[in-house]
């Protein structure tokens, strides 16, 4: 077992959750690697295992129920087996965390500049008048207007776009390395997401921080991604730089993912193209590729699609796509069944 | 915030004048429509050899002759501008504010509720102290240890302090720890604060174990219910997240939103029990607001079941009141206009 | 306050059975209620038996000191001797009020014998039972050192007949003193001259006047109406924050609803005293102690005795009658008291005397004892409405005490012409458990003989007043059965008796006599009133008795008896037949 290079690297991590039901294997055998400045986007539907995964990078499953194995790497350190201590002193600090609902992620009965104080003074020994001026700072920096007036409102009193900001503002008070975003837009309208979404690039490019953004919604990993994953039932299903899975994707599930985003040069009246089926479950997975049941394609496996767990495999440099049909089938369904479909409608 | 004080001022003045003639039309309207007559109503005061005329002087004497609406004004007349009373060899002053006289006891109710209130007092905020603390403390580590053998053990004593009664655990502690170790003070036992303050406390405790084991049992299962709410909130992992310690994470984060509606029913609970802890003070003998309850309600006593009756409403309408003040400086999404 | 090493406690479940029943067990060296001190263990321990305290004197002792300890569940009309009707509260009165006369502390029957007090011998009566005269002994004071005159003996009497003042008290004197006219009260009508009632010729003698002759007139002169009241400091209804005593104890604290405390009068002289021995140094006297509680206190030496003196609560009754060393601290008399059913003749069928009787032949006896708590507890089951403890009681053997005799009921329903038998309601007191199982008793019995009963429950507060005691409403709802209870006054035919057979005292509501309203009964009241020898007096009294349970006007359940668990620490511990208590004037403490 060698000491990585990479800024962060996950190999072969796997949280599964022991439940009455039976175990729920919500990530099952994932490895990545990320550098700073680099942003990786992580796509998936709901139960796909991407929240669980950065939770897991963030220690937030120790302690808890569930079973992990495999190993988290960042800057050098294993976080797996590390105490509970240890990890903790890194969060916040060293690795940082945008939440979804900012609405809920932020503690009503606290205003927003007593929350960005408490994140700074646990990990600096400074007075609370400094940590103060630290988080106008902070939301200044974040675009809030007035900083020095808003700091002492409550979260409530915010518009959702100005609580996100405050949210990232809170994350990033530490000046992390890692910077992870767990559906930064999903709870804000269409102009907002835009905005919060530039602040992130922009800010990523000043603080030179590794940013991982979970996401069910690819138009949003699609500016501003490095490296996009793409997850389902716990695994990763494709990997590629953003060209590669938007040019020139290769597994049925990132197609249906593609034709079910809404996107600007589209007309909002046209009907979204939907993966049909359901996510699978976790605790009884399919047999064979997890994404059989859904797939279209299904039938041009070869009958492996139910029998055999297909393999995560190099297609071109880099490219990794988990798939039983053969690389040129699948770029071959790709250029002439999916494609034109998509540009047509 | 000032309008809105004076508004719920009036609120409960109006809510006491309700409470007032809703207490009293039951106890002087219903049994006329029950067919009382007013030689009846004094009829209930009086000896047991009472004659006809015994009961027609008594039922003019007590006032009983006149309009319903006659006596209920005589009565607020009494609270606000004082009432004269006949004592046989002299006449007695009542000054505001004048519940009325006992009509068995035939002494102004007033100075004895004032002087009953000490021990309520007394009773309600040492046993309330105890089982706040005793309750949420079980409460939360119930929560955070939750389904181990302390949650388990915690919460089937909690349901046995709901479920029995407090004339029962309440005489069956002054058995066992008062009249059998002798560790606690008999029943009836009670020494004014400013007098002795350890002996206050001493002859308290079993009363306020008795009745905080009842409160916390409850405090303990609706602590548990907030805890495992609130520690499954977002913000809670935002905070964590953050890196906080732990137990930063459950007091500051978990515990104070947690605590809030336990708040609302403290408030509640307190402002009840202050209005007489009827059970607590029977069973241990002691001379509060309740127990005086009681005896009013045992004799029939009229005015002393109104003036009882207003000093708890009015302990409930300012509880009630100071709740919803502390409520919105808790919560400040809770914005009083 | 140290606990004795006696008091054991078994650790496994603790209820309240538990406990307290290894204490007493004929030991005198457990906790001792008096805080005086002294080596317990060293003290002549009297041997506990059961019924030890009744018909003798347990413990006696002649040593003075030490505090008597009283407490009682609730509260009792008022201290003042002029506005109070309690049997407790008129044995409690003596120690610090002396009446003209008064019950002789001595155990049983004994007890309700009368001995001069504040007078030097029993009344005087000429004038055919008219005129009632009494001299008072020379020396007697007030607490404040003022000599008491018979002046004083007047004002209190005229005082306590103003009932717009003291509504509680007794209305004898109101009934037979012949008061002029235009006396209203002594507050009102200070100066109207009011010697056609009582005359006081000099500082030591006092006349009564009565409007008709009455024999048993040195039974009014006992009562606490004539203890002394100083005109000066009389202050109305308030005279009972401060009751000026004439007694060996003088009040000390008043607080009312919370402790009375007395301490030693010293104007009290013992020279002019021979009824009272004055042996302890205070009494305390709790008010408004839980009853169960009260009880567990009494069985574990922390007080003496509860003031009410009607026994035990049902909580502590098993533990006290199951336990042998518990039984044997136990005094259970009977009381001058009748648990009855008044049955009503108002209402059709009820009218008719045979259909009464169906009713006493059909009623289970038995289950109606057990209703009111057994044989113990409860008392003996009633062959009439007059206790034996009455002068001129006869046992009676009119009806079978079994359960229930269903040929002689149908046989009389027969007569009544209700061979079917017919329907009734019954009322009872609703919050009174005992009561409420005398009328379920009844349902039950009656159901055998065809005569169905349909219930119901009013509240106790107002039973008399506005339901059961209200004839109008009797009337109206057709009730012909209803539960009642009745304690004499004192202890002879016409204490007990008058209230509740006399149909002239019945009025539109407030009535204690439901049921019997017979001319001939009321003849033979009438022929008692007049009769001044006792013994004579007493056998018609016992006559009324006979006729009321001839005619069937009521169903008796129990004569009342009542657990008493004897003080543990306290001395001359006996039952008085003048109120079926321990008597409160006698008891001292164990020095």
């Amino acid at each position: 077992m060698s000491t990585p290079t990479s800024f962060l690297e996950l190999r072969d991590l796997r949280i599964h959750f022991p439940t009455d039901d039976g175990l729920v294997k919500s990530v099952d055998g994932l490895s990545y690697k990320l550098e700073r400045g680099k942003t990786l986007g992580i796509v998936g539907e709901s139960g796909s295992g991407k929240s669980v995964t950065s939770l897991g990078i963030l220690g937030l499953h120790k302690g808890t129920r569930a079973k992990i194995s495999g190993e988290i790497w960042l800057d050098g350190e294993e976080l797996v087996s590390a105490s509970a201590e240890h990890v903790r002193r890194l969060r916040g600090k060293k690795m940082a965390m945008i939440f979804q609902d900012p609405l809920s992620a932020m503690h009503p009965f606290y205003t927003v500049g007593q929350q960005i104080v408490e994140a700074y003074r646990i990990h600096h020994k400074v007075s609370k008048k400094v940590a103060r001026k630290h988080a106008i700072d902070m939301l200044g920096r974040v675009g809030i207007p007035q900083p020095e007036r808003r700091v002492d409102s409550y979260p409530h009193e915010f518009s959702g776009g100005m609580r996100q900001r405050a949210m990232i503002a809170m994350a990033l008070s530490c000046d992390p390395e890692l910077l992870i975003a767990d559906e930064p837009t999903t709870a804000l309208d269409v102009t907002v997401q835009a905005q919060i979404l530039d602040l992130m690039r922009d800010l990523q490019r000043d603080f030179n921080a590794a940013l991982i953004i979970i996401t069910h919604d690819l138009g949003v990993v699609a500016e501003l991604s490095d490296d996009i994953l793409v997850m389902y039932g716990g695994k990763c299903i494709e990997y590629g730089t953003a060209e590669d899975i938007f040019e020139r994707p290769e597994h049925p599930y990132t197609w249906g993912l593609l034709g079910s985003m809404p996107r600007l040069d589209r007309e909002p009246t046209e009907r979204l193209m939907p993966i049909k089926g359901n996510p699978p479950s976790l605790i009884n997975v399919p047999a064979g590729c997890a994404f059989h049941p859904r797939c279209a394609f299904e039938g041009r496996t070869g009958g492996k699609a139910d029998t055999e767990v297909p393999a995560l495999l190099e297609s071109s440099g880099g490219h990794l796509v988990r798939c039983h049909m053969p690389p040129e089938l699948r770029r071959d369904i790709w250029e002439n069944e999916i494609k034109p479909n998509l540009e047509s409608s | 915030m000032v309008t809105y004080i004076i508004r719920r001022l009036i609120g409960a003045l109006l809510m006491l004048v309700i409470v007032s003639m809703v207490t009293f039309s039951i106890f002087f309207v219903v049994p006329r429509m029950a067919g009382a007559t007013s030689e009846d109503f004094a009829n209930r005061y009086l000896g047991k050899a009472a004659t006809a005329e015994m009961a027609a002087v008594a039922a003019e004497k007590l006032g009983f002759n006149d309009p319903v609406p006659v006596q209920y004004g005589r009565w607020i007349k009494g609270v606000f501008a004082g009432a004269e009373y006949d004592t046989g060899a002299s006449v007695e002053q009542c000054p505001a504010p004048c519940f009325g006289y006992s009509f068995v006891k035939r002494q102004p109710v007033w100075p004895e509720l004032i002087d009953r209130i000490p021990v309520t007092l007394s009773l309600a905020i040492g046993a309330s102290v105890i089982w706040l603390l005793g309750g949420v403390a079980t409460g939360v580590l119930s929560a955070l240890k939750r389904g181990s053998f302390f949650d388990r053990a915690a919460m089937s004593v909690a349901l046995a302090g709901v479920s029995l009664p407090i004339f029962f655990t309440g005489i069956v502690s002054l058995v066992v720890f008062s009249y059998g170790m002798g560790i606690t003070a008999p029943g009836g036992a009670y020494t004014p604060f400013e007098e002795n303050p350890a002996e206050w406390a001493y002859n308290l405790l079993l009363p306020w174990i008795t009745l905080a084991f009842l409160y916390a049992a409850s405090y303990a299962r609706l602590t548990r219910a907030g805890m495992l709410e609130t520690m499954g909130e977002d913000y809670i992992r935002t905070a964590r997240a953050k890196g906080l310690p732990e137990s930063t994470v459950i007091t500051k984060h978990g515990l104070r939103a947690a605590l809030t509606p336990i708040v609302t029913i403290f408030g509640l609970d307190l402002g009840l029990l202050l209005g007489g802890a009827v059970l607590t003070e029977t069973t241990f003998s002691l001379k509060g607001i309740g127990d005086y309850a009681v005896q009013a309600i045992m004799t029939n006593d009229l005015p002393k079941i109104m003036g009882v009756t207003m000093v708890a409403a009015l302990f409930v309408v300012m509880a009630s009141l100071i709740v919803d003040l502390l409520y919105a400086v808790v919560d400040p999404r809770v914005r009083l206009g | 306050m140290k606990k004795g090493s006696a008091l054991g406690l078994t650790a496994a479940g603790v209820v309240l059975t538990v406990g307290l029943a290894a204490c007493g067990g004929g030991s005198s060296q457990g906790n001792q209620a008096g805080q005086t001190g002294g080596d317990k263990a060293s003290a002549p321990a009297a041997q506990e038996a059961f019924n030890a305290g009744v018909d003798k004197v347990f413990n006696p002792s002649d040593a003075k000191g030490g505090t008597l300890k009283f407490a009682i569940s609730e509260d009792w009309d008022s201290v003042d001797p002029g506005d109070t009707y309690y049997a407790l509260s008129w044995n409690l009165v003596r120690i610090y009020g002396r009446s003209l006369v008064t019950y002789t502390p001595a155990p049983g029957a004994e007890g309700r014998k009368l001995s001069p007090d504040l007078a030097e011998g029993l009344g005087e009566s000429s004038d055919g039972g008219k005129t009632w005269t009494y001299k008072l002994r020379a020396g007697v004071k007030f607490e404040d050192g003022t000599p008491v005159t018979s002046k004083d003996v007047k004002y209190a009497v005229l005082r306590s007949m103003d009932k717009e003042t003291f509504p509680n008290g007794p209305t004898y004197f109101n009934d037979w003193l012949d008061l002029p006219k235009d006396f209203k009260s002594v507050y009102k009508t200070p100066d109207v001259n009011t010697d056609s009632a009582i005359e006081t010729p000099d500082d030591q003698t006092i006349v009564f006047h009565l409007k008709k002759p009455y024999a048993g007139f040195d039974n009014f002169a006992a009562l606490p109406g004539t203890i002394p009241v100083p005109q000066a400091k009389d202050t109305g209804v308030k005279y009972r924050e401060h009751v000026i005593a004439t007694g060996p104890y003088k009040f000390e604290k008043v607080e009312a609803g919370k402790q009375y405390t007395l301490v030693r009068n010293e104007n009290w002289d013992q020279a002019t005293d021979p009824v009272r021995k004055a042996l302890p140094d205070r009494y305390e006297i709790t008010l408004g102690v839980n009853a169960d509680d009260l009880d567990n206190r009494i069985i574990s030496g922390d007080l003496h005795v509860d003031l009410a003196g009607s026994g035990v609560q049902p909580a502590a009754l098993g533990r006290v009658l199951s336990d042998p060393a518990m039984k044997a601290r136990v005094d259970n008399p009977t009381g001058a008291r009748t648990w009855y059913t008044s049955i009503i003749g108002d209402v059709p069928p009820l009218d008719n005397v045979d259909c009464r009787k169906a009713i006493v032949y059909g009623a289970d006896r038995v289950g109606l004892q057990n209703a009111y708590g057994g044989e113990f507890a409860g008392g003996e089951i009633a062959t009439g409405l007059m206790p034996p403890s009455i002068g001129g009681w006869k046992k009676l053997d009119l009806f079978p005490t079994g359960t229930g005799d269903a040929a002689k009921a149908k046989e009389a329903l027969a007569a009544c012409g209700k061979p079917e038998g017919f329907e009734t309601t019954m009322a009872y007191r609703a919050d009174r458990p005992k009561e409420k199982a005398t009328a379920e008793s009844l349902q039950q019995a009656l159901a055998k003989v065809g005569i169905k009963l349909t219930l119901k429950g009013y509240p106790t507060s107002d039973y008399f007043t506005l339901y059961a005691g209200k004839p109008e409403f009797v009337k109206k709802n057709g009730i012909g059965l209803a539960t009642n209870g009745w304690g004499a006054d004192w202890n002879d035919g016409f204490g007990f008796m008058s209230q509740i057979v006399d149909s002239r005292t019945i009025r539109a509501s407030g009535n204690y006599n439901l049921s019997v309203k017979d001319k001939e009964v009321d003849a033979l009241v009438d022929k008692a009133m007049l009769e001044t020898d006792t013994a004579k007096r007493d056998a018609i009294w016992g006559q009324i008795d006979q006729m009321v349970m001839e005619r069937a006007y009521v169903l008796p359940s129990v004569w009342s008896k009542s657990v008493l668990v004897r003080p543990q620490g306290a001395t001359n511990v006996f039952v008085t037949g003048a109120f079926d208590m321990y008597d409160y004037l006698g008891m001292g403490v164990q020095q």
